[in-house]
This record gives structure tokens, C-alpha cells and sequence, in this order.
């Protein structure tokens, strides 16, 4: 009986090993993708497991890691020899990867869903020709308010932000980009771009404000304002989007003064190794129904041609997932700054926040 | 002294793990951006005191309030039957399996307005706001590290013979001076090491703080976190001045303990 039991385990371990061998050398070959945390359809409920889709469909297998900021990205590209064949920059990271010749121009003839990206996504600023990236997802910053906590206010600019009526209950980016870029335009600069006389007006501005301030939060703002605990946050409007989902007394409005529009893009790094692979998720996280299907997973706008005609109703009608064209035009995008004039604003936010 | 071969593993790991990653923080602490020797760094990781201090005084305050608590639970402990002390310890370890973040979230979910707490403090007609401030950040300290504090005071006590506690009421010791002429002397090394285990991470940790703290709690480990990806000479320099910190705190902590067990 000994014998007739060892006999079996060692067919089922040869087995199982013969099964994991074959799964691993079904692959025709791999790609190492980086992308933000949670920033891709994973299957929950019934939405697509978009990752494990495009294995099945392309047989190639997909190496998924992420990160937190664009700092992160960058200083792994930057100082490591890690090496990475899809990335997703934003905006401003785009343009710093171009000018440190990290990343390669990509060959749209092989990426043929690039053609359905929106023009208006082919000509910004910081990739002006269109040749380093594929839009993946896009959005712009906005308010949240909640409407029990206002009194008779109807927040509709960043100036509630500084309004003493919502003292202690008003909260703010703990990033030094996002938080600044709201007290830059509380004194009249577009954060565009901006220089270290900038900033100091800026920390003025926000020095105001943290006697008013309940905290500095990123992801705690989800608890913080569906719970009832503060009054009014900044953050990114497809989040607001969600939120508002969680509690009905919430609102989200567009700042009258404008916000800005974030674009996360979809590159190759230079060092590379399966370009091929790389155009092929490319292309396929461009295709319509992959992008409405990551769309609404994050709920930030897709820039695919009728991406936003496939996803669910309350989405694409709702104007903080698709901000409007005629607001738009009040929004800026990040553009790359010097690296010692983030570095002081960094430090301007740290001092602050001391 | 000659290297036996078992030990070589070992000492891969410290060079590549402990030793590399120590000197590469000494050599961004001691220069600029473009490599040159510089103490700018220096410089402005001490336009951080304020933070430092605070931190430090956090860290102090949450030790001391775990070594008060912790150990009567730790002398209590140690003078049960065997299975229940296995129990005790099993207990005391639960809560240490579940995530730290968790464990944060659910202080977050206890303390904020509406949460039990303050519903409670309401219907006994106390309003006031739990968190968001400094007592919140300790509270929080004190929850997550005062296991780290019983099991080694415990561990310590219970190796502590108890004929030589009944030999000190033979000879006419009362329960005061029991514990501070046998128990307390004997405990030292526990004591030590508690401390040790509760003061480094409190002094180095920013969750607590960014959970359960408002706009004035920033750590010295947020700063860290902040700076270090803008400027890595900075972070480094601020990273090094904290090891040096923690450093004299143990050097001077063992000093005491030394002479203790000399004068016992």
C-alpha cells in the first residue's frame, strides 16, 4: 500500500510539473510592462481581465509591476539597469524621458489603433510631433464638496479652498505638483511652467491655507469625504466621479478658473528588449473595447475614438470623466520643469507641511 | 581570524544587504548632485530640525508610554501556569499577523467623527475631535508596537527563577522591594531590548503619522520619503543624521545596562 502510494504521489508531481512546464513554454515570448498601481481593468465583477485577454490572445506572456509617481518611474529608468518594453508616463515625465533620450520613437505603422487616437491628443505640448507616445488615459483635477457640510455655499472655484466658513474641514493634495499648481493659479500664474519666484508666491498662498486645512491626503481622501469627515477636497475629477458613487451628498464640480488635464501615455524605453511585443499591447490597450473597458476600471476619460460610446451611460455623460471641449480650453498641462526648480518646490512643500 | 566556509552566505548578504547600501547612503550624504564632495546636504537636512525633534520626542513619548504599560502585562506573564502563558503570548501575537495599514484603518475608522468612540464621548456629552492630532499619532504608536515591548520583558521575567523571589521574602523583602531589588535588576536586558524595538521604528515610521495625525504631525520618515526622490544627496543626509540619532540612543542605553548588571 506504501509502495502504491508513493508510486501515485511521484505521477502527480511529475504531472503537475509537466503542466507548469507547458504553461510557462506555451508563451511565444514576454514583455515587461510598468504602469501606475491599479490603473488597468482587472476583472473584478464582470469586466474584462484585460492583461490576461491580451496573453490568451497574442500568446505572449505579460511581466506586470508598477509604480506610485513619476518620480518613481523615472528614477528607476534612470539609474537602473531594470529594463522595461511598455511604460506610462505623464505628461511632464514624457517630455523628460525625451529630453534624457530614454525612450524611442515609436513606429505607428505597427500600431495601427493608434490611428483612432484623438487629434487633439496628437499635438500636445509635450510630445508636439507625435512620435514617442500612445495616449492610454486622460482627465483634469477638480472639487468635491460635500453639501450638508457647506451651509448655503455652491463651491465652484479653488478659492473655497481658502474660505475660513470650512475651516478645519478642508483638505489638499499631500504632492507637491497637484497642491502647487492649485496656489499658482489662486495667484494668477499658469503652473504651465513655472520658476522658483513661482513657487515662493505659491507657498504664500498655501502657507494661508494650512491654518484652515484638516490634513494633506492622497488616497485618504476617498474615506475622508465618504464618510462625512470633511467638507471640501481638490482631487482628480474621475475619482470624484467615483466617490460620488459612495455617498449621495457628495458634488463634484469643474473649478471656473480651470484645472488641469492629465495625460498618461503609453511608451517604449530605449533599452527595450521585445519591441515587437511592445507594439502589439500597445496596439491592443488602443483598441476600443480594451481602452472603454480600462476606462471604466479607473474612470478617467479614454482618448480612443469610440472608446467613450461603449462604456456605460453614467460614464461618458458624466463631466468629470469627459470634461466638456469648452472647458478644456481653460486647462493647462504640466510641462517639464528643471530638476533643481521641482527639487525646491519639493522642499518648499516639505518645509511647509513641517 | 580565518573565515569558515559555512559563513560565507552570511557575509554576502551583510556586504550586499547591510554594507553596500550604508556606504552608498554615506557617499550621496557627503556630496552634490554631480558627485563632488559637498556638506551642502547637511546643511539643509538641518532645516529639518523641527521635524527631527518631533519625531524624536514622538518616539520618546510612545516608548515610555509602552514600558509602563507593558510591564506589569510582562511580570504578570511571567508568573502564570505554562499554558496560560502560552495562551497570554498567543494572544498578544494575533494582532501582529493581521497588516499594519489594516490595523491603522481600523484606529481611522474608531476615532473619527460618528465612529463608535466618539458617538459614545457625544451621549456622554464630550464632543470633541479624536484624531488629527499628536495624542492620535502616540495612541496609534503605543497600539502597534506594545507587543514588540511584553515579549521581551516577558521573555526575560519568566527566565527569572522564582526561588530566588522567595529567598528575597525569606529574608524579609516586601513586594516593593522584591521588584526593585530583584525583579527590576534581573529585567534589565528585556528592558533594553523593548526599548530598542519600540524606539527605531517609531522614530523612523511616517504611516501612523499620515493616518491618524493632522496637518502639523510630519515624520522625519515623510521627509525622507518627500525629498529623497528630488534630491537623493538630501534624503541621504537626513537618513544618515537619524542613524547617528539612533546610534548614541542605543550606545548610551547600553551603557546604562552595562553598569546595572555590574552593580547587581
Amino acid at each position: 500500500m506504501k509502495k502504491f502510494l508513493s508510486v501515485l504521489l511521484a505521477v502527480v508531481i511529475c504531472a503537475a510539473s509537466c503542466a507548469v512546464f507547458t504553461s510557462c513554454g506555451g508563451y511565444e515570448g514576454e514583455i515587461n510592462v510598468y504602469n501606475w498601481g491599479d490603473y488597468v481593468s482587472d476583472g473584478s465583477g464582470d469586466a474584462i481581465d484585460t492583461i490576461a485577454k491580451f496573453e490568451e490572445e497574442y500568446n505572449i506572456k505579460v511581466n506586470y509591476t508598477t509604480y506610485e509617481t513619476n518620480e518613481e518611474l523615472y528614477s528607476i529608468l534612470s539609474s537602473s539597469n531594470t529594463q522595461y518594453d511598455v511604460i506610462f508616463p505623464s505628461d511632464y515625465m514624457v517630455e523628460k524621458l525625451i529630453k534624457e533620450n530614454l525612450l524611442q520613437k515609436l513606429d505607428y505603422k505597427k500600431i495601427p489603433n493608434s490611428k483612432k487616437i484623438l487629434p487633439k491628443f496628437k499635438k500636445m505640448g509635450y510630445d508636439p510631433k507625435f512620435e514617442y507616445t500612445v495616449p492610454y488615459s486622460w482627465n483634469v483635477t477638480g472639487l468635491v464638496y460635500n453639501k450638508t457640510m457647506v451651509g448655503s455655499h455652491k463651491p465652484d472655484s479653488w478659492e473655497y479652498l481658502w474660505n475660513d466658513d470650512f475651516k478645519g474641514k478642508i483638505l489638499q493634495f499631500n504632492n507637491s505638483r497637484d497642491a502647487y499648481a492649485i496656489g499658482m493659479q489662486m495667484c494668477g500664474i499658469i503652473p504651465e511652467t513655472y520658476t522658483k519666484e513661482d513657487i515662493d508666491e505659491a507657498t504664500k498662498m498655501l502657507k494661508k491655507q494650512k491654518s484652515l486645512l484638516k490634513k494633506y491626503v492622497m488616497d485618504q481622501v476617498f474615506n475622508e469625504m465618504e464618510n462625512n469627515q470633511s467638507a471640501i477636497a481638490p482631487y482628480y475629477a474621475g475619482d470624484i466621479f467615483t466617490m460620488m458613487l459612495n455617498n449621495e451628498d457628495l458634488v463634484g464640480v469643474l473649478p471656473k478658473e480651470g484645472s488641469n488635464l492629465f495625460v498618461d501615455n503609453m511608451c517604449i524605453p530605449k533599452n527595450a528588449k521585445n519591441v515587437e511585443g511592445a507594439q502589439k499591447f500597445i496596439d491592443f490597450m488602443t483598441r476600443p473595447d480594451i481602452s472603454a473597458a480600462n476606462s471604466e476600471y479607473i474612470t478617467y476619460a479614454s482618448p480612443v475614438e469610440g472608446a467613450k460610446e461603449l462604456s456605460y451611460k453614467e460614464l461618458r455623460e458624466s463631466e468629470l470623466v469627459y470634461p466638456p471641449e469648452s472647458y478644456l480650453e481653460k486647462c493647462y498641462t504640466f510641462r517639464d520643469v528643471d530638476a533643481d526648480v521641482y527639487s525646491y518646490m519639493q522642499e518648499q512643500f516639505v518645509k511647509l507641511m513641517s | 581570524m580565518r573565515l569558515k566556509k559555512p559563513s560565507i552566505p552570511y557575509i554576502a548578504w551583510m556586504v550586499i544587504f547591510t554594507i553596500i547600501p550604508t556606504v552608498m547612503i554615506f557617499f550621496y550624504a557627503f556630496t552634490d548632485k554631480n558627485g563632488s564632495f559637498s556638506l551642502e546636504a547637511f546643511a539643509k537636512a538641518f532645516g529639518y530640525t523641527n521635524v527631527f525633534l518631533q519625531s524624536l520626542w514622538i518616539a520618546f513619548i510612545s516608548t515610555v508610554i509602552c514600558l509602563v504599560l507593558a510591564y506589569p502585562v510582562g511580570f504578570f506573564m511571567s508568573r502564570q501556569k505554562k499554558s496560560v502563558q502560552n495562551v497570554l503570548t498567543m494572544l498578544f501575537m494575533i494582532p501582529m499577523w493581521m497588516n499594519f495599514l489594516l490595523r491603522i484603518y481600523a484606529w481611522v475608522t474608531l476615532l473619527q467623527n460618528g465612529g463608535p468612540i466618539d458617538t459614545m464621548l457625544s451621549l456622554l456629552g464630550i464632543h470633541t475631535t479624536l484624531i488629527g492630532n499628536q495624542g492620535a499619532v502616540i495612541l496609534g504608536m503605543v497600539y502597534e508596537y506594545l507587543p514588540f515591548m511584553i515579549l521581551p520583558l516577558y521573555t526575560v521575567m519568566s527566565k527569572i527563577d522564582v526561588r530566588l523571589i522567595e529567598a528575597a521574602e525569606d529574608l524579609g523583602c516586601n513586594k516593593l522591594s522584591v521588584m526593585r531589588k530583584v525583579v527590576f535588576p534581573l529585567s534589565i536586558p528585556g528592558i533594553i531590548s523593548g526599548i530598542t524595538m519600540v524606539f527605531v521604528p517609531t522614530a523612523s515610521t511616517f504611516l501612523v503619522s499620515q493616518y491618524l495625525g493632522g496637518t502639523n504631525d510630519l515624520m522625519i520618515g515623510d521627509v525622507i520619503d518627500k525629498i529623497f526622490w528630488s534630491d537623493h544627496n538630501t534624503g541621504s543626509a537626513i537618513a544618515l543624521v537619524l542613524m547617528v540619532a539612533i546610534l548614541l540612543f542605543l550606545i548610551i542605553l547600553n551603557l546604562f545596562g552595562d553598569e546595572e548588571a555590574i552593580a547587581a
